[in-house]
């Protein structure tokens, strides 16, 4: 049902077995100032008609993972190491026609800004008919029908008509959707979305939200969703990986990172955010200090610097040695098992409720 | 004003006469430092080739009635364009109201000038959103900090240098820093700055924009307990204007839910998000996203489309064209602001065909949205 492969599971099958498989992957970019490693060795996998929620703050490496994934990043100044499966087919290697021939028909992005990654010299019909045109060799009538029949699917009123509007003739919300419209146009096997509601109010943020999964859920797609706010991973995602300067510190189901986290920073992710039936008297327990610079990430764990747990860790293992990511559920986290579940129980539980 | 502070009477105090005839009270026993009534801001519109003319107004706040308490912590929440930071720069007089009166401490702020503003200036201050935009790029954190003094002329006893060391201090940073420019600085810190030049003139009312909405989640969370110490250990009062229904939960003792430049429903912060009765306030509630994957019985509303342009807001109830309650009379005559019945004193909706005081799951969802609906049936035929 997951797709984590779990522990006690027989031994991990080919990579092949999920959709996609992203292993030991490496990004990095050479600036002015040095190289700035922004996604440092990370590890998932995602299955059919499943969602993976990325999670983490800004910096974190959650959007460059997914350019990478995609083959959007500036192959100039890009060193990208490690694997990408993708339904069989490695794309780190892959030729730019590959993967243009990928791009819109098998895996499709939503972004989170539409009016920027809307062309506003195209009218919207004509930019979600170009990806059916293109991979699928329709008509230029046929792909406006399709255009039409889109944008009624995801909820635009009068399709026939506003299929010839441009994208400042939108509202916000009806931008996203009609970005979605333009993801999904294709029926591709893959969706990223980045941040797709954060530009968007709660009520059509929740709108949104519930769209993408009910298409999902009619489609089939599997969805890579993008988010620094945990709030929209509870309700949307299977699986959640938590990222923290390049690297994956926690995964596991959503009710697992949710409900028992294992790691000291979706700990402090946890009780900073104040919640509508939590008590108002008790202060919300930020993490100290701020997120470290990918030019120069702290020694070891890259936690430890805002770690209010490193002193529990004999010696100095948290500044020394990084911590593994075991497969599956899990957290890199030098706290021995037994350590994180009594943390857990006498000092972050009682925050949370 | 007349009709409209009687609408707006928050708790049961005693309304104490002001000097010129206003009356009021604010919540939490604590007398009333801000007032204001029928509050608009209309701004013009203007088209035409050559001759420009005026075709039409944003009506950005367009009869807003409120008051606040010494102290107390009003929160106002609402969707983009809904002239919540609008009615925050009226507050402040960045901006000139259209109509409608503003009281502070019992006089009428709303149409002084910058000369007669000076004094009340000093105790009114205000944090913004973007701690990138609002900082001087150019200027010390020392000069940042003390220029609201320079500005009043204001010379605290061991001089403005000690002053801004112990501000820095205060808002959690080191007062080595005095001698840095902005850029060194991360987005919390500097937000920290600019809660530091607020407090610089010892105010009574800090009007809070947005304040944590551009930072990230582990940081939020220090500025959000900050600006609690603030408000609780200095005694100021705020106007906390922010669009994440949690965190003014989290700060503020008395809840305003605005929408299209109204307010449509205000109330003691248990009332509102535990027994609300508008509409619009159980569907921004049930949108709320909570970070708990048992969906905790919460109702489930899906409003359809996006917020009505305020050029041209509709008539009547300004949330009918998205309310599933909507009748005829929604249409033709606006709602008035007042107490109904089974709510306590000092919750406000204005709304002709309230909801039921609970925010726990209906029978049915009420999904408006009808790509949402569409999806959902058929999901449902076909199980």
């Amino acid at each position: 049902m997951t797709t984590l492969t779990k522990p006690e599971a027989e031994p991990r099958p080919q990579e092949s077995e999920h959709f996609l498989s992203v292993r030991d992957l490496y990004v990095q970019f050479a600036t002015e100032d040095g190289t700035v490693k922004a996604v440092d060795g990370l590890s998932f996998d995602l299955d059919r008609g499943k969602t993976l929620g990325i999670v983490g703050e800004s910096g974190s490496g959650k959007s460059v993972t997914n350019l990478a994934i995609l083959g959007l990043h500036n192959p100039r100044n890009t060193t990208i190491a490690g694997e990408i499966v993708l339904d069989g087919q490695e794309l780190t290697g892959a030729s730019t026609k590959t993967l243009e021939k990928l791009r819109g028909k098998k895996m499709a992005m939503v972004f989170q800004d539409s009016l920027t990654a809307l062309s506003p010299y195209y009218t919207v019909g004509r930019q979600i008919a170009e990806p059916y045109m293109k991979h699928l060799g329709a008509s230029k009538k046929e792909a406006r029908d399709r255009a039409i029949e889109m944008l009624g699917k995801v909820g635009i009123p009068q399709p026939q008509t506003r299929v010839d509007d441009y994208p400042h003739q939108f509202s916000g919300g009806m931008r996203q959707r009609a970005m979605i419209a333009m993801a999904l146009v294709c029926n591709p096997d893959l969706v990223i979305a980045d941040e797709p509601t954060t530009a968007l109010d709660v009520t059509v943020q929740a709108q949104i939200l519930d769209l993408l999964k009910d298409l999902q859920q009619e489609t089939g797609t599997a969805i890579i969703l993008i988010t620094h706010d945990l709030g929209v991973i509870a309700n949307t995602a299977d699986d959640v990986v938590v990222m923290y300067a390049g690297r994956a510190v926690e995964r596991g189901t959503v009710r697992d990172i949710l409900k028992t986290p294992e790691h000291p920073y979706a700990w402090g992710l946890l009780g900073s955010i104040p919640r509508l039936s939590a008590s108002v008297d008790v202060p919300l327990a930020p993490i100290p200090g701020s997120p470290p610079s990918l030019l120069n990430p702290p020694s070891g764990c890259p936690f430890h610097p805002r770690c209010t747990f490193a002193g529990e860790v004999g010696g100095d293992r948290c500044a020394t040695e990084r911590p593994v990511l075991p497969e599956g559920r899990g957290s890199a986290c030098h706290l021995t098992p037994e350590q994180k579940r009594d943390i857990f129980i006498q000092q972050v539980q009682p925050r949370l409720r | 004003m007349s009709e409209q502070v009687t609408l707006d009477q928050p708790e049961d105090t005693a309304p104490e006469p002001a000097k010129d005839g206003a009356s009021g009270a604010g919540a939490g026993g604590g007398e009333t430092l801000l007032e204001v009534s029928g509050l608009q801001k209309y701004f013009p519109i203007h088209g035409g080739f050559i001759v420009k003319r005026r075709v039409g107004d944003v009506r950005a706040v367009d009869g807003v009635d409120f008051s606040i308490a010494a102290g107390e912590s009003l929160g106002m929440v609402g969707e983009s364009g809904c002239g919540k930071s609008t009615t925050g720069r009226l507050v402040t007089r960045l901006l000139e109201p259209t109509g409608g009166k503003i009281t502070y401490a019992g006089q009428d702020i709303t149409h002084r000038s910058r000369k007669e503003l000076a004094p009340i200036r000093s105790e009114i201050q205000m944090i913004f959103q973007d701690p990138y935009a609002s900082l001087n790029p150019r200027q010390t954190v020392g000069s940042i900090v003390s220029a609201p003094m320079e500005i009043n002329d204001i010379n605290p006893s061991g001089g403005r240098e000690k002053r801004v060391r112990e501000l820095l201090e205060i808002v959690g940073l080191n007062p080595e820093h005095y001698n840095r420019f902005p850029h060194e600085f991360s987005g919390g810190q500097r937000q920290r700055i600019g809660v530091a030049r607020a407090l610089a003139l010892d105010p009574k009312l800090i009007v809070a924009d947005e304040p944590v909405s551009a930072l990230d989640v582990s940081i939020q969370a220090q500025v959000v307990n900050l600006l609690q110490r603030v408000q609780k250990e200095l005694g100021i009062a705020f106007l906390f204007i922010a669009h994440d229904l949690a965190i003014v939960r989290h700060f503020s003792q008395r809840i305003a839910v605005m929408y299209l430049g109204k307010i449509v429903e205000i109330g003691d912060r248990a009332s509102i998000y535990e027994r609300p009765r508008h509409p619009y306030t159980h569907a921004l509630l049930s949108a709320a996203p909570e970070a708990d994957p048992d969906d905790d019985g919460r109702e489930r509303i899906r409003l359809a489309g996006d917020v009505p342009s305020p050029i041209n807001p509709p008539s009547g109830c300004r949330f009918r064209t998205r309310c599933w309650k909507a009748q005829d009379k929604c249409a033709t005559e606006e709602p008035p602001l007042v107490q109904i019945g089974g709510n306590v004193a000092g919750h406000l909706t204005a709304c002709h065909f309230p909801e039921e005081p609970t925010i726990t799951a209906r029978k049915e969802d009420i999904v408006l949205d009808p790509a949402l609906a569409a999806i959902e049936e058929a999901a449902e035929e076909t199980p």
